[in-house]
C-alpha cells in the first residue's frame, strides 16, 4: 500500500473515533428529544458538569468552596484526599438524577404546552445556569480527570502498519489514540443496552409510548412526569458517560459544553428522532470533518476547518432531506 | 386615570393608525426624545457613554434585528454574531480602501452588505424550518468569524489579526477613534438608531411586516392566502441582517475601535446576549428591543456593583454568579412572561388607566 492511502486510512479512523464521541453527546439530545419534544440545548454542559461533579467528588472538593472562603473568611478546600473512581461515578449518577428531577420540578413543569421553541430557549437558559453553578460549586480552572481509562498511542497499530508501507519510504505507522478506541467500545455497549432497555422492559415501552404520543399514553396510564425525569436522568448518565470522555482526552475545563455545538450538525444531519441516525450522523461528520480538514484545508493552506465544516456538510444534506437523514418525515397541516 | 383614552377622538382613518395613538404616548416620547437629543449630550462623560449609553443604542438596533427575524417573522436565528462581524469587517475594509468617505455612508454601506450575506444565509430557510433552521444559522455563526479569522485579506494582514478604527470627522467633530467626544459617538449613534427605529416600525406596521407575521404564524396557511414564502422569508433575512450589519459597523466603529473577530463577535459573547435581550424584551415588540438591550447592558454593571462592591466577593466568582443568574432570568422570563418587558409595560399601562380607582 502506498503511503498516501495508509495516511487516508488513518484519517478517516481517526475520523471515526471522533465520530464516535460526536454521537455519545448526539445521543442524549435525540433520547430527550423522542421521549419529550424538548431539544435541550443544555446537553453539553450536562456533560461538563457531570465531569466537574466526577472530580469533585473523586478529589472531595468542598462544593461552593470559593464562595463559602469569600463570604465568611473561611478557608475550606477538601474534605478528603481521593475517593475510588467507582464511588465517584455512582455518585455522580445520583448527582445527575437528582439534577434531573430538580429540572423537571423547577422548569419543565412550568413549560408543558408551550411552543417547542420557547422549551429550546429555556434549555439554553438552562445551560447557562447549570454552567454558572458549575462553576462556582468547583471552580473554573482546569481539571485533569482520570478514572483509569487508558490514552495515548495504539502501539500495537503503530507497529502493525510501519510494515504496510512500501520498503524505504517514511513511514511511522498509524496513530490512533486508545481513548478513542474505548469510547467507541462504550459507546456500543451503550446503544445495545439503550436498545435493550426501550425493547424489554415494561418502563422502555412506556418510554417508547411517550415517544409515540403524549396523550395517548397519558391515558393508558403512563405517568409523563415519571418518565421525563427518568428520561432526563438517562441523558444525564449519557453526558457523564460523554464527559468522561472528552473530559480524560482534554481537561475539563468550561470548552467541553462547547462540544454540544459540535453535536448539533451530528443530529441535523442524523435527524432528530433517530438513534441510529445520532450514530451514523455522527460518524459522518467525523469522518468528514477530518478529511476535510486535511485535503481541503490543506489545498488552500487554511486551517481550523473543523470549526465550521461540520454545520456546511449538514445544511448541504438537509436541502436534500430536511428532515435530515433517519428523521421521521415532516408532516405538516393546516 | 393617567393613562385614559377618553375623549380622544379619531376622526380619521390615518389619525387612529398612527404611531402613538395616544396622547399620553406621543408626550412621552416626545419628551423622551427632547431629553436624549437635548439634554444629556451636554451632561454626558465617557463611563456614562462607554459602560452604558452607546452599548445600549448598539446593542438595541441588534435586537431590533434579531426581533425582525426570531420575533416577526419566526426564524430563529443563532448567527447574530457571525452577522455582526460582517458588519464590522466591511466598515473596515471599505474605511480603508475609501479613505474620503463620509462614515455614516460607510455604516450604511456595511449594513447593505450585510443584507446581501444575510440573504444567501437565510436561503436554507425555504426548506427547512424550526430547530434544524436554527441549526443551519449557526453554520453561518461559525463561517464567518472563521472566514474573518484565517483570510488575512479582511484584516488587512495585519500581524495580530485585529482590526482597527482611524480616525473619521462627522461636521468636523471626529466619531471614530480614541479623541471622539462622548456626545460626538453619543449622537451619532443615537441618529442612526432613531432614524432605523422608526424604519423598523413602519416596515413592521406595513404590508411586508404583515407578511413576516403570517409567515410566522403559519407559514402553510400564509403561502395559501397568497403571502409569498421565498420573498417575505428573505425579505426578513435581508432586513434583519442590514439592522444586525449597522450595529456590528457601530460596535467596532464606534464603540470599541479594535476588534478581535473570534473574542468580540463569538457566539457566547454576541449570539446569546442579543437572543437574551429579545427573548426578556419582548419577542415581536419594538419596545421589548429596547427594554431588552437597556436590560441586558445595564444587569451585568448592577449585579456587579451589588457582589464586588457591596458583598466582596471576587470578580471570578461574581462573574459565576452573573452567568447564573442570566440564565435564571431567562428561565424566569420564559415561564412567568413569555412575552417579556414589553408586556410588563403594557400590563402596566393597563393598570395606570383606571389607578387609583379600582374599577
Amino acid at each position: 500500500m502506498s503511503v498516501d492511502l495508509l495516511n487516508f486510512i488513518e484519517t478517516v479512523l481517526n475520523g471515526l473515533m471522533s465520530g464516535v464521541m460526536y454521537s455519545l453527546v448526539a445521543l442524549g439530545f435525540v433520547l430527550i428529544f423522542k421521549a419529550s419534544g424538548v431539544f435541550n440545548f443544555a446537553q453539553g454542559v450536562f456533560a461538563l458538569f457531570a465531569a466537574l461533579t466526577l472530580v469533585g467528588y473523586q478529589t472531595g472538593q468542598v462544593p461552593f468552596a470559593h464562595l463559602i472562603n469569600e463570604l465568611f473568611g473561611t478557608n475550606y478546600h477538601h474534605w478528603y484526599a481521593s475517593m475510588p473512581n467507582f464511588l465517584a461515578i455512582i455518585l455522580t449518577m445520583i448527582t445527575m438524577i437528582a439534577l434531573a428531577w430538580v429540572i423537571e420540578r423547577l422548569v419543565l413543569k412550568h413549560l408543558i404546552n408551550q411552543e417547542p421553541i420557547i422549551l429550546f430557549m429555556a434549555t439554553i437558559g438552562l445551560a447557562f445556569v447549570l454552567e454558572g453553578v458549575g462553576d462556582l460549586m468547583w471552580g473554573s480552572n482546569v481539571k485533569v480527570l482520570d478514572v483509569g481509562i487508558p490514552s495515548g498511542g495504539s502501539e500495537w497499530l503503530e507497529q502493525a502498519t510501519i510494515g504496510l508501507a512500501p520498503e524505504g519510504s517514511d513511514y511511522y505507522g498509524m496513530y490512533v489514540d486508545v481513548l478513542n478506541v474505548w469510547a467507541s467500545v462504550i459507546a456500543v455497549v451503550l446503544v445495545v443496552s439503550l436498545a435493550l432497555f426501550s425493547q424489554y422492559t415494561k418502563t422502555g415501552r412506556a418510554l417508547r409510548a411517550v415517544a409515540d404520543d403524549h396523550q395517548a399514553a397519558l391515558s393508558v396510564g403512563i405517568s409523563l412526569r415519571t418518565i421525563w425525569v427518568l428520561v432526563w436522568a438517562i441523558s444525564g448518565f449519557i453526558a457523564m458517560v460523554a464527559g468522561i470522555m472528552w473530559g480524560t482526552e482534554s481537561g475539563v475545563q468550561f470548552s467541553l459544553s462547547l462540544i454540544a455545538l459540535k453535536a448539533l450538525p451530528v443530529l441535523i444531519l442524523g435527524g432528530f428522532t433517530s438513534i441510529p441516525g445520532a450514530i451514523i450522523g455522527g460518524l459522518m461528520i467525523g469522518v468528514g470533518e477530518k478529511l476535510a480538514e486535511i485535503y481541503i484545508g490543506g489545498f488552500f493552506q487554511i486551517g481550523a476547518l473543523e470549526n465550521w465544516f461540520a454545520y456546511v456538510m449538514a445544511l448541504v444534506f438537509l436541502l436534500f432531506r430536511p428532515q435530515g437523514l433517519f428523521g421521521e418525515k415532516i408532516i405538516e397541516r393546516v | 386615570m393617567i393613562y385614559k383614552e377618553t375623549g380622544q377622538y379619531k376622526s380619521s382613518y390615518k389619525s387612529d393608525h398612527a404611531i402613538f395613538p395616544l396622547i399620553q404616548d406621543k408626550v412621552l416620547f416626545s419628551t423622551l426624545m427632547l431629553i436624549a437629543f437635548l439634554v444629556v449630550p451636554f451632561f454626558i462623560n465617557s463611563y456614562w457613554e462607554k459602560a452604558i449609553l452607546v452599548p445600549f443604542l448598539i446593542f438595541s438596533l441588534a435586537a431590533i434585528g434579531l426581533n425582525i427575524l426570531t420575533g416577526y417573522c419566526g426564524q430563529v436565528s443563532l448567527g447574530t454574531g457571525g452577522f455582526m462581524a460582517v458588519g464590522a469587517f466591511s466598515t473596515y475594509k471599505i474605511m480603508t480602501s475609501f479613505p474620503d468617505l463620509n462614515i455614516m455612508i460607510i455604516v450604511l454601506i456595511s449594513g447593505v452588505i450585510t443584507a446581501a450575506v444575510g440573504i444567501v444565509f437565510g436561503l436554507p430557510s425555504l426548506r427547512i424550518k424550526g430547530f434544524y433552521l436554527a441549526v443551519a444559522t449557526l453554520a453561518a455563526q461559525f463561517f464567518l468569524v472563521w472566514l474573518f479569522n484565517k483570510v488575512p485579506w479582511f484584516y488587512n494582514y495585519s500581524a495580530t489579526g485585529q482590526i482597527t478604527v482611524s480616525e473619521r470627522l462627522m461636521f468636523g467633530i471626529p466619531v471614530t477613534g480614541a479623541t471622539a467626544p462622548p456626545y460626538a459617538t453619543y449622537l451619532f449613534c443615537l441618529v442612526l438608531v432613531v432614524l432605523l427605529g422608526f424604519a423598523a416600525k413602519n416596515m413592521i406596521r406595513s404590508k411586508i411586516g404583515r407578511s413576516w407575521m403570517a409567515i410566522r404564524d403559519m407559514d402553510i396557511a400564509a403561502e395559501i392566502i397568497g403571502v409569498p414564502p421565498l420573498k417575505t422569508k428573505l425579505s426578513a433575512f435581508a432586513v434583519s441582517s442590514f439592522f444586525i450589519g449597522v450595529s456590528g459597523a457601530l460596535y467596532f466603529a464606534i464603540f470599541l475601535g479594535a476588534i478581535e473577530v473570534t473574542e468580540s463577535f463569538d457566539i457566547m459573547t454576541m449570539s446569546f446576549p442579543v437572543l437574551f435581550m429579545i427573548i426578556i424584551g419582548g419577542l415581536g415588540s419594538m419596545l421589548g428591543s429596547f427594554l431588552g438591550a437597556g436590560f441586558i447592558v445595564t444587569l451585568p454593571i448592577g449585579l456587579k456593583f451589588i457582589m464586588v462592591d457591596l458583598i466582596g466577593l471576587s470578580a471570578v466568582t461574581a462573574k459565576h454568579f452573573e452567568i447564573s443568574i442570566w440564565g435564571l432570568l431567562m428561565i424566569v422570563f420564559l415561564i412567568v412572561e413569555p412575552h417579556g418587558l414589553a408586556r410588563l409595560w403594557s400590563i402596566t399601562k393597563e393598570k395606570l388607566r383606571r389607578w387609583p380607582f379600582p374599577y
